[in-house]
C-alpha cells in the first residue's frame, strides 16, 4: 500500500473552502437473491409488501435522497427495522446498494473499485459501532491505533496521535488495559478514540450510545458534542431515540420502512411534523428543550420599548423562560450569536409553544 | 432355503450381485491401483523423501540425546506452556517412571513420531482449514471428506497407504496424519467463524485488506479454537500410534502391538500407561497455553 505512509495534518481549521458534505442519491436496496431482477418493478411503484410476499424479496431502503451537510451532525433516526443501519453502511460500501448514488468529494463511493473503496475508509471515513466492536487481544492503546495500523504509519508517529485522542476522551492511564477490563461506556470511549485517531472527516456513528446507561450515554452525547464544537466533522449518527437525535442533530432525517419521512432541523419536526406519524412520534417531546428562542422572536414594534433582558437566539426557550422567571420578566430581547437584535419573545408565546399544540392531541 | 414367510427367494435375502462379477471387480481395482503405484513409485518416494529425512533427523535426535538434556527441554516445555509447577511436577514423576521401567527409548521415538505428525497436521489443517472459513462451497465439499476420514476404520485406509507407499515409518505417520488433521481442520473453520462479525465489520470498516483482517483479527480471535485443535491433533496422533505400529512405526505402540500378540499384559499396561502419560501432560500443558491465550479475548460488557 502506497496510499499514507505519513500522517496527514490534524484538523484545526473548520472553515476549508468548498468542504464536500455526502449526496445520496435515489439509493435503493432489495435484500434477495435477485435484487436485480426487481429494482425496476421497485421503482415504478411496487410496494414493499407486494415484493416481501410475492417475489420473496425485501425491500430494505426505497428512494432515499438526502443531503448530508459537511462540518454538521446529521442524524438519521427510525425504529428497529427501518433501514438506518442499512443506509450508514452504504456510505462507506460495507454494503453495496441495488441502485442509486453515494457522493462525496465529487465521487460515487458506490462505483469505487475494491482498492479504491478500502482506501477511501482508510482516509475519509472512520465508524463507531453499537457493541463497540473493539479487538479484544488488544489493549486500549492498541486498539486505538488500529486505523493507523491498517494504513502501515510507523508506531513512532502513530503512538502520539493514538494518546492524544485516548487523553480526549478521558481515558488516559488505561492505555494498557484490554477491553474486556473495562464499562460499557468507556469502551465506547475507546471506540470513539479509535474513530478520531483515524482523523477521516466523516465519522460514522451506528448507534453508538444505545448500548449504554442513559446516564452515561448523555455523558457521552455531551463528550460528542465537545468534541464535535471543535473539530467539526462531517458526523451521521444512528438511534432510535429521538430525545438523543433531538439533543445531537444539527439536521434530523426520519426512517421508516426503508423510506425517507422527514428531513429538517429538530424545530422543524417538533414543530412542524409532516405526517400522523412524526406528529406521533415527537407528541411526548419535551418542546421546551427543543425549541429555541429565535424561532418565536417577533420584530421590534417601532414605538416598543426594548426589553432588559437579552438572550441569545439559540437558547432554548425552556432556559428563556427560567431566566425571565429570575429577572420578572415577560418580555426578553432575541439576539444573534454577535449580540444583533433579532426581535422580542414573550412569555406568553413561550408558554403556549412549550404545550402540545391542539390539533395534534387527537 | 427360502423359508422367510414363505416369501419368493428375491424378497428372502437380497439379490445381490453374482461372485464372479463381484470378484472380478475387486480384482479389476485392486491390480489398476496397483498398476497405477508402481508407474509412479518413484515419484511417491521422491515425495515423501523429505518426510522422512526429517522423521529418522528427529529420531535420532531423542534417542541419542543424553536423558536429561531431554527431560530438560520437555520440562521447559511443559513450563512455558502451563505455567504451573504441578504440571512440571507431574511431567517429571512421569518421565522418571517411564525411564525406570525401561521404557525411555521407546517413548523417545513415539515422542518423534507425534511431533513430526503434529507439525504435518497443523501444516495442512491451519491453510485448508482458513480456506474452509473463507468459502462455504469449500465448507460443503470438505465436510462429508472429513466425516469420512474420522469415521472409517483407520484399518480400512490403511491398506491403501501401504499399497502407495510401502511398509515404514513414513505410510504410519501419513496415516496418523489422516487420522488426526480434521479436529485442527474443522476447528481451524470453526474458530474463524465464530469470530464476532461486528469486529470483522469494524476491521472491514477502517479499511482491512483481506490479509490485514485475516492476520489481524480473524486469527488472533480464533486461536483459542486453534490451539484446541492442536490439543486434538495431539491426542489423536497419541491414540493413533499403536495402529500405526502395524506397518512398521516402532515405539511405544508396537510393543502395545507385540504385547497384544503374546499376551504379555504387563508390557501391554506398561507401554499403555506411557502412552497415556505423555497424553496427559501434552494436554495440560497446550490446554492451559490455550487457556492463557484466551484471558482477554472474550469481550464482555456489563
Amino acid at each position: 500500500m502506497t496510499d499514507t505512509t505519513t500522517l496527514p495534518p490534524q484538523p484545526t481549521d473548520a472553515d476549508q473552502p468548498a468542504r464536500s458534505g455526502i449526496e445520496i442519491r435515489n439509493l435503493y436496496k432489495i435484500f434477495g437473491p435477485h435484487p436485480e431482477r426487481w429494482i425496476k418493478h421497485v421503482q415504478e411503484g411496487m410496494t414493499k409488501e407486494e415484493l416481501n410476499d410475492r417475489h420473496d424479496h425485501v425491500l430494505g431502503l426505497r428512494d432515499i435522497s438526502l443531503d448530508l451537510a459537511p462540518g454538521e451532525i446529521s442524524v438519521i433516526m427510525g425504529l428497529s427495522g427501518s433501514g438506518k443501519s442499512t443506509l450508514i453502511r452504504h456510505i462507506n460500501g460495507l454494503i453495496a446498494p441495488t441502485a442509486g448514488q453515494i457522493l462525496y468529494e465529487g465521487r460515487d463511493v458506490v462505483a469505487m473499485s475494491t482498492s479504491d473503496l478500502r482506501t477511501f475508509r482508510r482516509t475519509k471515513t472512520a465508524m463507531v459501532f453499537q457493541k463497540f466492536a473493539l479487538l479484544p487481544h488488544r489493549t486500549v492503546l492498541e486498539n486505538t491505533l488500529y486505523g493507523l495500523d491498517i494504513r502501515h504509519i510507523p508506531r513512532d508517529q502513530a503512538e502520539p496521535v493514538a494518546r492524544k485522542w485516548i487523553d480526549r476522551v478521558g481515558l488516559s492511564g488505561f492505555e494498557a488495559n484490554y477491553p474486556s477490563q473495562l464499562s460499557g461506556g468507556m469502551q465506547q470511549r475507546v471506540g470513539l478514540a479509535r474513530a478520531l485517531a483515524n482523523d477521516a472527516d466523516i465519522l460514522l456513528m451506528d448507534e453508538a450510545f444505545s448500548a449504554l446507561d442513559p446516564l452515561i450515554r448523555m455523558d457521552m452525547q455531551k463528550v460528542l458534542l465537545e468534541l464535535q464544537e471543535e473539530l467539526r466533522k462531517t458526523i451521521v449518527f444512528i438511534t432510535h431515540d429521538l430525545d438523543e437525535a433531538l439533543r445531537l442533530g444539527d439536521s434530523i432525517a426520519i426512517l421508516r420502512d426503508g423510506a425517507l419521512e422527514q428531513t429538517g432541523t429538530g424545530q422543524d419536526i417538533v414543530l412542524r411534523p409532516a405526517n400522523d406519524y412524526i406528529a406521533e412520534f415527537v407528541r411526548e417531546v419535551n418542546r421546551g428543550k427543543v425549541i429555541r428562542a429565535e424561532r418565536l422572536a417577533r420584530p421590534l414594534a417601532p414605538d416598543e420599548p426594548p426589553p432588559r433582558l437579552r438572550v441569545e437566539g439559540r437558547r432554548v426557550i425552556e432556559l428563556v423562560a427560567r431566566d425571565m422567571a429570575q429577572m420578572g420578566e415577560t418580555h426578553a430581547l432575541v439576539t444573534d450569536r454577535k449580540g444583533t437584535e433579532i426581535g422580542v419573545i414573550e412569555a406568553s408565546t413561550i408558554l403556549s409553544a412549550m404545550v402540545t399544540p391542539a390539533e395534534s392531541l387527537t | 432355503m427360502a423359508t422367510c414367510w414363505g416369501l419368493p427367494d428375491a424378497l428372502c435375502s437380497f439379490p445381490s450381485l453374482d461372485a464372479k462379477s463381484l470378484r472380478m471387480m475387486r480384482k479389476g481395482i485392486d491390480d489398476g491401483f496397483r498398476e497405477i503405484v508402481r508407474a509412479h513409485s518413484e515419484t511417491i518416494d521422491a515425495a515423501t523423501a523429505p518426510l522422512q529425512i526429517f522423521l529418522n533427523w528427529l529420531e535420532n535426535l531423542f534417542t541419542h540425546a543424553p536423558w536429561p538434556a531431554m527431560m530438560i527441554v520437555i520440562l521447559a516445555i511443559v513450563w512455558a506452556g502451563a505455567r504451573s509447577w504441578r504440571t512440571v511436577i507431574g511431567a517429571a514423576l512421569a518421565m522418571v517412571l517411564i525411564g525406570v521401567f525401561g521404557l525411555w527409548t521407546d517413548t523417545m521415538t513415539t515422542l518423534a513420531m507425534v511431533t513430526v505428525a503434529t507439525i504435518v497436521a497443523i501444516l495442512i489443517g491451519l491453510p485448508v482449514g482458513i480456506a474452509m472459513a473463507r468459502s462455504d462451497r469449500i465448507q460443503r465439499f470438505l465436510t462429508p471428506l472429513l466425516d469420512v476420514m474420522q469415521t472409517l476404520p483407520s484399518f480400512v485406509y490403511l491398506i491403501p497407504v501401504v499399497v502407495i507407499f510401502g511398509i515404514g515409518k513414513v505410510p504410519g505417520l501419513i496415516a496418523v496424519v489422516i487420522y488426526a488433521v480434521p479436529p485442527m481442520i474443522r476447528l481451524t473453520n470453526l474458530g474463524i467463524r465464530m469470530v464476532d462479525p461486528e469486529v470483522t465489520e469494524a476491521a472491514d470498516a477502517f479499511g482491512a485488506a483481506p490479509r490485514q483482517k485475516l492476520f489481524g483479527v480473524q486469527l488472533p480471535l480464533a486461536l483459542p479454537a486453534i490451539m484446541t485443535g492442536v490439543n486434538q491433533t495431539i491426542m489423536m496422533s497419541l491414540a493413533m500410534v499403536v495402529v500405526a505400529s502395524m506397518v512398521g512405526v516402532g515405539g511405544l505402540g508396537k510393543n502395545v502391538l507385540q504385547a497384544i500378540t503374546n499376551q504379555y499384559f504387563t508390557t501391554g499396561f506398561l507401554n499403555g500407561f506411557a502412552l497415556v502419560a505423555i497424553a496427559i501432560i501434552f494436554d495440560r500443558t497446550s490446554q492451559a497455553f490455550g487457556k492463557r491465550l484466551q484471558k482477554h479475548r472474550e469481550a464482555r460488557h456489563d
